[in-house]
Parts: C-alpha cells; structure tokens; sequence
C-alpha cells in the first residue's frame, strides 16, 4: 500500500482522504484560502509551478473535475497536458503501468488520474519514481479526496467551524467515492453528526463503522441540519434493478423546497454536479437561495492549486 | 552587540517617510513583519490611504529547495494598483530576494506609478540589486546572526538579534 505521506511528514501523493490529519486538512483549506484571492486578481496567475509538466490522465469521461484541474495547473503556471486515455492507447492494448512510463519518459512532475478502477491512482503513485506526484482525481467507487476538500472548504467558508456542526449526504451512497471521501474528511474535522440518507439499496451494510447516521427516510434525516450534502444518481443505477424509477426516486429523496424546509433555516445545499435535475435536486433549490452549488466550483480551483502546490513542493 | 531602542528606530523612520510622501501613497507590508510595522507607520503618519498586505509565499525563488512556506496567508491589496504609487514595508531588509518576489506579486495585480521601498533595519548582504528609500537603521551584521521583528501582546514591537538561521 502506497503511503502518501513521506518521511518528513510532507503528502507526497493525494490518495485519499483516510488518514490524513485534521492538521494537514486545515493546512490544505488554509493554503487554498490565499489562493482563493489570486484567481480575483488580473493576472490570474502566480509562478509557483513554471517549468513543470502536469499529466490530466482521465481513463473515465469528465468534464468538470478535468477542467478544474487543468485550469488549477495553469494558474500555477504548469504546462497541463491533457490525455482521455479510453480514446486512445487503451484501445491499443497498452496497459495503465505502460501508459505511465511513457509519459514519465516526456518528463512529467505531476500525474491527476481518473480511472474506473479503485486502487489505479495508487498502483500508479507506488509505480513513478519519488519526483513525480500523484492526484487521485476519483477511483472506482473508492475515493474522490479532492471533491471532499472542496466540499469542506466551502462548509468552512459559510460555516466556519465544524464543530457544531449536523452534516447529511443524500443519496447514492453504495456506488459513491465522493461519499467516502467526505466521510473520513468531516469525521477527521471533527463534526459531531454524520447522516447518510438513501434507500436501503443504495446505502451499504455497515455503513455506521464509518462513524455516520443512516437514515432512509429524508422527513426524519434532514431534521435540523445544517449542511445537505446531495449526489448524482447514475443514470445506470435507475436502470438495474436497485431502483423502480427516476420519478419514484425523485418522490422520496429528491430535494424538493418542502424537504429543505425540514432542515435549519441558514442549511446549505451542495452538490458536486453535474446535476440531475427533477431526479435528486428540484430546480428551484438548486437555483435557490440556499444553494451554495457554485461557489464549490469556484472554490474547488483554489483547493485544488493548493493539493498541487504542496504536492510540488514536498 | 546592543541595539538601539526599538520605537526610536521607527520614530526616525516614520519622520523621513513624512517628509517625502505623497498624499495618495499606500503603504504595502509584507508578512509577517513587514505587515506589522506597515500597520504602525500608517498609525503613525496618521494616513487615510487604504493598507495593502502581501504574502509572497507563491512568488519565493527558493520553493523548488523548500517547498511551500507553512503558513501562507492571502495577500490583501485592496486598492487599484493601476497607476497608484506604492510604498513597500519590510521589517528587515537582506538579500532582497523577499523584495523581489514582491514587487513581482504587485505587477499582476496592475502597473503602479511607482513603488518605493521602507525597511525598518537594512543589515547589509544584497544578492540583487535592490535598495531601500527610507531606512530606520543600518546593522553590519554577521552571516550567522539574525535579526527579527516581534510584536507582543499589547501590539509593541521589538527587534530581537539572535544566533541562527
């Protein structure tokens, strides 16, 4: 198992969420923070990263996190390289460790990597030479540490601490990186209430080892809450046999204005897009005025400049 | 060796600043310290003028040998650096690749008019070719001592000299 801190205690890969400290989370919000007012600035850009060589490998289709990334990396003033491997060599047969060593032979520093497959970022972080980095930007149903970061980061700037805090994620918690991520990161932060809230098909058997509140019933889950937290239903999960139909989904756990009613006045809305609407989000809380859903994006450049900028300079 | 008082070093330095500064000039302190003693001498001179702050943490020469500093906080300009004139405040200055890094910073923000440099102790030992305009102290100081700025709890500050790097 690739460790992702090194021996002076610097993160030298980011894996995932599970184990880091409530220190090294706070140092990346932190870091983040100050970059948060570059990206307002004229010249959008600081020379941290020049000369530097950054691999997006993306073995999945996105769009968002890929372009996140890519723009991160050029504020930093990174060279980004962009790769959706599913289009090419894959098809050719060559394996992921092939691909890899091919790209360290053009020099790179840094590799995001997006793959269907938990554990890809890691075989990849254990396989480069110690000079090179590695995002984990989302493995198989395993971790997405740099959406839980956004996430948290947008928690603290509307929030501030999370220590009062009664936090629900809604939704497709089985299949869910993003889940688990956020899971590990608000427990290490130290937020009191954790609920899950999902159908019982959709929310893994021993989900409270995780140290969260499973609910299957939105009236009772949201009550009082102070941040809702919603996932994206896969269109394949409506399609299996987990689910009878979007419209019945929608009925019971899609976030309506009467659900978020049920939660504290000030409670803020996220999702980490894109969205299905009238499936999980009615349109008139995603547009609303608790929606905290752009700012994310927003925020989610910033973290992400700060992960690479540690990264970089461990 | 005994340093002079601190709040004297600062009077003489907030005395030349009086004479020489325009009445749109904006002080802009650099962390930790510098952003200290931009706060007192704009107390001091009694300016009306908005205080910039700048973390020039993303802008080092060194973060390739050390990395990212620790404790980076958000720089602060919170004027239009267009055509403004632009007095930098540093606590100490030395090899001047701090100042270098900040005038760096404040271009992307726009083009000044100017930008004029303070420091409250000038201790010899440039690697660039940077100079201050107003200076409290000139310290002709060994390669192994440092000099440091410290404020206490009631807001004084304090030069210390100490061993090390």
């Amino acid at each position: 198992m690739q460790r992702q801190i090194n021996k002076n205690g610097e993160l030298q890969h980011l894996l995932t969420i599970e184990g880091l400290s409530s220190a090294m989370l706070h140092h990346i919000l932190d870091t983040a923070e100050s970059f948060v007012g570059v990206t307002e600035r004229e010249v959008k850009k600081v020379p941290l990263l020049r000369g530097k060589a950054i691999f997006n490998l993306f073995f999945e289709p996105s769009t968002r996190t890929r372009t996140t990334f890519e723009i991160a990396a050029k504020r930093l003033s990174a060279d980004v390289i962009n790769l959706n491997i599913s289009a090419s060599s894959q098809s050719k047969g060559e394996t992921l460790l092939d691909t890899v060593n091919n790209l360290s032979a053009m020099h790179a520093d840094m590799f995001i990597v997006r793959h269907a497959q938990s554990g890809a970022a890691h075989l990849i972080a254990n396989h480069v030479a110690p000079e090179i980095h590695v995002i984990n930007a989302g493995d198989g149903r395993h971790a997405h540490p740099t959406q839980a970061l956004l996430d948290m980061y947008t928690i603290r700037h509307f929030k501030r601490d999370f220590h009062e805090l009664r936090v629900a994620i809604v939704g497709d918690i089985m299949h869910s990186r993003v889940a688990r991520s956020q899971i590990h990161a608000l427990t290490t932060l130290g937020v009191p209430e954790v609920r899950v809230i999902a159908p019982k098909t959709l929310l893994p058997k021993g989900v409270e080892h995780l140290g969260v509140h499973p609910y299957h019933d939105m009236s009772k889950g949201l009550k009082d809450v102070d941040v809702l937290l919603m996932l994206r239903l896969q269109n394949e999960r409506m399609q299996g046999a987990l689910l009878p139909s979007a419209q019945e989904y929608f009925k019971y756990y899609g976030l309506t204005p009467e659900k978020l009613a049920l939660a504290k006045p000030d409670a803020i809305v996220m999702h980490p897009g894109p969205m299905n609407r009238g499936i999980e989000i009615d349109s008139a809380v995603a547009d609303g005025p608790q929606s905290v859903i752009l700012p994310q994006v927003t925020f989610g450049i910033a973290v992400r400049m700060a992960v690479m900028s540690i990264l970089a300079g461990s | 060796m005994e340093l002079p008082q601190t709040r004297d070093v600062l009077e003489k330095l907030a005395k030349d600043i009086r004479i020489d500064l325009s009445d749109d000039a904006i002080l802009v302190g650099i962390h930790t310290g510098g952003a200290w003693l931009a706060e007192e001498l704009h107390r001091m001179l009694s300016l009306s003028t908005p205080l910039g702050m700048l973390d020039i943490s993303f802008y080092r020469d060194d973060f390739e040998r050390i990395g990212l500093h620790p404790e980076v906080k958000p720089s602060d300009i919170p004027f239009d650096v267009d055509g403004a004139d632009i007095l930098l405040v540093d606590d100490v200055l030395y090899t001047g690749r701090t100042v270098r890094a900040a005038i760096n910073e404040i271009f992307d923000y726009g083009r000044p008019a100017r930008i004029r440099l303070a420091v409250l102790v000038d201790r010899g030992g440039r690697e660039l070719p940077i100079e201050a305009r107003f200076t409290g102290i000139k310290l002709d100081l060994d390669e192994n001592r440092m000099i440091d700025l410290l404020r206490n709890e009631t807001g004084g500050l304090e030069l210390r000299l100490r061993v090390g790097n």
